[in-house]
């Protein structure tokens, strides 16, 4: 069943179309993955699904609902998680609290002037904390966190809603290789428990090849290939780009 | 108003602008490239009209005597800007910004007593340019000549500069840290010096600025705080860091401030205005306009934030309940003073809890929000006048009037904050300024409602309250109160939402908080708090004036706050009660209390980079990061 419609959006920036009427669609518990060389647009796309650019045209549907241009706090009551190209989290609180304030604010209790937060869900905190390796670091200061980790608290926070989708930018870049692979197989693992859907952009093969359902490719703001991993892979317009005229 | 009455006012009012860009000019220099919102600015140019004018007495009344006596005040300027500059800030460039911004106060302080000490409480009339005393003939109206020098030397002051920022090697280096300064660092650029000279210059111009003024404009030791007010708002209205466009905006405020003068009083659909009424606030609606609708004003853009170093966020961290049992004690201790203290005692105390409050609520935006507001007095003032007024006006209770003073502050702040959540950063903190302004000219100006100037007098506490003691422990019950309150709401989910807004903006919309409704909401809960103070002070002092909220009071509560350290819970506490008992215990000794006081918060800046509270607890865990 498809989850999520990518339908023909656009954006210009000046006489440049960043993004020039893309189409496609994430089903139910899939694992996709957008890529393509640099300036190819995965990046201005990403963010007009995760309600940061507002798209000149087309629309962007979620389980048949509109949510084209919803910004990122609409994206989430409707059960979207978000994580970025650089990690960030609450600086000021531990980790456990992180987590705990993505709760209350699923729970629509983040504005409440009464009640000390640090008490607030603090079984759920504990148990998406051990979902993604984190329950024995729940107590520290979360700059204090090794990168990896600082990833994971972010997964962690994304899942909070108990979303349907999971918008990933860029999930493993400034991780070393076998950090990506534990972070990525971990995302696995939960998309297929819950039947999360997963969108991300990636610039490592490896991770793509290793972790995605199918892959989209763009190219100067248009899709030129989607598919399984081994429609893609032997694409020609696609060994093109990435390879060059002569491959 | 005839048209001969309106070309006098505009030629007064363009020379006005021309002084007033020189001034600008040299703040949005010195913000470019440093950074650091230099309060002091305004105290460089009340230095430039004293010293021109002390000098032009000590040359002569000749013209060498005059222009000499100005460029030497303008050069003494400069030097005493870099000097500043080496000594103090150069050493806290790696602080937080508002300790920066604590230490430039801290100079306005002692700034201001140095130039009682050596020119005496009077203003000082200055003298006139020698050979431009005269007047030229400009339809049927004297022009004095010294103002058409003004009005030709504002646009070549700005070439001036163009020419220095574009075709010279240091000019280039300025706009490039303008634009990025990590960058410059990391090509090689000796920043130590380039952050120097610019000092220098932009103090130089402001310097500049107070000599030219001399024979306009009596010197007087009011001049630092209405420069910088004026500064602000012209670097603000024009865009940080565009100099064409702090042109435009002092000549926009020099124009429409003539307009208001020369219209005077208008007879209009019935009602009398008087614009000659709106100078004190044109300016300031001019710069809330501005904001609201060009957030980066005429020219200027979104500034591209510092990076910030990792770790430079100090925790706020949740107490314990053994924080609550202690400051409970601590309450309750503070209850039985009256048992050992004198009335004189208990007056001081009484206003350390009032401060305590008004710091604490001014932190409550500040700490966890990130929310730099330089226009907190607002929130007290409009508390107090409220109180007031409602006791005077319409002889309500002290009861009733304690009860509607937050209301009406958080009412205010409820409009001020929609507005100021809308912008970031300084500009935040200069349209929260506007609105304070705003605010305390109207009560300046509004004689028949607030008494104008003279205020409200016999404001006095019921009957049971009227006794010294008494009133101390309501004072106490109601602030230690109110600060608890303010404390748990930080603890509570709203608190952590405040602050998930100040450390990541984009996590914090990603997980559903709609970060400016968090923010907003936080401007009408302080502004009660700080309401609540104001409506005590009023009964503390029975009597109030325009000044319970001029911008020196929002100066102070700043001053507490940042002295006891922005990022812990009871620093503002400390901060209040520190400030206040100094300020008194002073004030006995010597009148120079702002210089004692200075130097006293240099000192602490310089050895504590991070507040007294937030240090000290850094050094009994024994220097852990």
């Amino acid at each position: 069943m498809t989850l999520l419609t990518i339908d023909h959006l656009e954006k210009h920036y000046g006489g440049v179309h960043a993004v020039a009427g893309v189409s496609f669609s994430v089903a139910s518990g899939e694992r996709v993955a957008l890529i393509g060389p640099n300036g190819a647009g995965k990046t201005t796309c990403f963010n007009m699904i995760g309600g940061q650019i507002r798209p000149d045209a087309g629309r962007v549907l979620l389980g048949g609902e509109d949510i084209t241009g919803a910004p990122p706090r609409a994206l989430f009551r409707k059960g979207v998680g978000r994580t970025f190209q650089i990690a960030t989290t609450f600086g000021s609180m531990t980790v456990r609290e992180n987590v705990q304030l993505a709760l209350l604010s699923h729970a629509r209790r983040a504005l409440r002037f009464l009640g000390e937060a640090t008490d607030a869900a603090a079984e759920e905190a504990r148990a998406l904390l051990a979902a993604v390796g984190l329950e024995t670091q729940a107590t520290r200061p979360c700059d204090q966190l090794a990168y990896g980790d600082v990833k994971r608290l972010e997964l962690a926070m994304a899942l909070a809603n108990a979303p349907r989708l999971l918008l990933m930018d860029e999930p493993t870049a400034g991780m070393a290789p076998r950090e990506r692979h534990e972070l990525m197989a971990l995302v696995s693992d939960i998309s297929a428990q819950r039947d999360l859907s997963v969108l991300f952009t990636e610039h490592d093969m490896d991770v793509v090849f290793g972790h995605a359902d199918r892959i989209v490719v763009l190219d100067r703001g248009r899709l030129v290939a989607q598919g399984s991993q081994e429609e893609v892979r032997v694409d020609p317009e696609v060994k093109r780009i990435y390879l060059g005229e002569s491959a | 108003m005839t048209f001969a009455d309106l070309l006098a006012q505009l030629v007064n009012g363009l020379a006005n602008a021309s002084t007033l860009f020189l001034l600008a000019s040299g703040l949005s220099l010195i913000f470019g490239v440093t950074r650091v919102v230099n309060f002091a600015h305004g105290s460089l140019y009340m230095i430039g009209t004293y010293g021109a004018i002390w000098l032009a007495e000590h040359l002569g009344g000749s013209g060498l005597g005059f222009w000499s006596a100005v460029l030497m005040a303008a050069c003494g300027v400069a030097l005493l800007g870099a000097l500043m500059e080496l000594a103090v800030l150069k050493r806290i460039y790696g602080a937080p910004e508002l300790f920066q911004l604590l230490a430039t106060f801290a100079v306005v302080l002692v700034v201001k007593d140095v130039a009682l000490m050596v020119w005496g409480p009077e203003d000082i009339l200055g003298p006139r340019a020698p050979g431009l005393t005269g007047a030229v003939e400009l339809a049927g109206q004297s022009i004095p000549e010294y103002d058409v020098l003004l009005i030709a030397l504002g646009p070549l002051v700005l070439l001036a500069l163009k020419l220095l920022l574009e075709r010279t090697r240091w000019g280039v280096l300025i706009r490039a840290a303008t634009e990025d300064r990590e960058m410059v660092g990391a090509l090689g650029v000796n920043q130590v010096w380039l952050f120097t000279s610019v000092f220098a210059l932009g103090s130089g111009l402001a310097g500049l600025a107070g000599a030219l003024q001399m024979p306009r404009e009596p010197a007087s030791l009011g001049l630092d705080l209405i420069a910088i007010t004026d500064a602000f708002v012209v670097v603000v209205v024009g865009g940080l860091g565009s100099l064409g466009g702090a042109f435009l905006a002092a000549l926009l405020i020099g124009i429409v401030k003539a307009l208001c003068f020369a219209l005077g009083t208008v007879e209009l659909f019935g009602f009398t205005l008087n614009f000659s009424k709106l100078t004190l606030v044109v300016e300031f609606v001019l710069m809330a306009l501005t904001l609201a609708l060009r957030p980066w004003g005429f020219a200027g853009r979104p500034l591209r934030g510092l990076r910030e170093a990792p770790g430079a966020i100090e925790h706020v961290r949740t107490p314990a309940r053994r924080f609550w049992v202690i400051a409970t004690a601590i309450a309750a201790l503070l209850a039985l003073l009256p048992a050992v203290a004198d009335d004189y005692a208990l007056v001081l105390a009484t206003d350390c809890a009032i401060f305590a409050l008004f710091a604490a609520s001014l932190h409550f935006l500040m700490g966890p929000g990130g929310l730099t507001s330089f226009g907190h007095a607002a929130y007290f003032g409009v508390g107090a006048y409220a109180a007031g007024l409602l006791a005077k006006q319409a002889g309500a209770s002290m009861l009733l009037a304690l009860v509607a003073a937050p209301f009406a502050a958080a009412a205010f702040a409820l409009v001020f904050g929609w507005f100021c959540v809308r912008l970031t950063g300084v500009y935040l903190a200069m349209l929260t300024l506007a609105f304070a302004q705003i605010v305390w000219s109207v009560a300046w100006q509004w004689d028949d409602v607030t008494g104008g100037s003279n205020g409200l007098v016999g404001v006095w506490p019921a009957p049971w309250a009227a006794d010294k003691t008494h009133f101390y422990w309501l004072t106490i019950a109601l602030c230690a109160g109110a600060i608890a309150l303010l404390w748990r709401v930080m603890h509570a989910p709203f608190g952590y939402s405040l602050r998930a807004g100040r450390d990541a903006n984009l996590r914090a919309d990603a997980i559903g908080i709609d970060v400016k409704r968090v923010q907003w909401i936080a401007f009408p809960a302080a502004g009660a708090a700080a309401g609540l103070a104001g409506a005590l002070y009023v009964y503390s002092k029975g009597s109030l004036a325009p000044d319970v909220m001029a911008i020196s009071r929002s100066v102070d509560g700043l001053v507490m706050v940042l002295l006891g350290g922005v990022q812990t819970l009871t620093g503002p506490i400390v901060g209040a009660v520190l400030f206040t008992w100094l300020q008194d215990e002073i004030l006995r000794r010597t009148e120079y209390w702002r210089l004692i006081l200075g130097l006293a918060i240099l000192g602490l800046v310089l050895l504590f980079p991070r507040g007294v509270v937030g240090s000290l607890r850094r050094v009994l865990r024994g220097g852990e990061a």
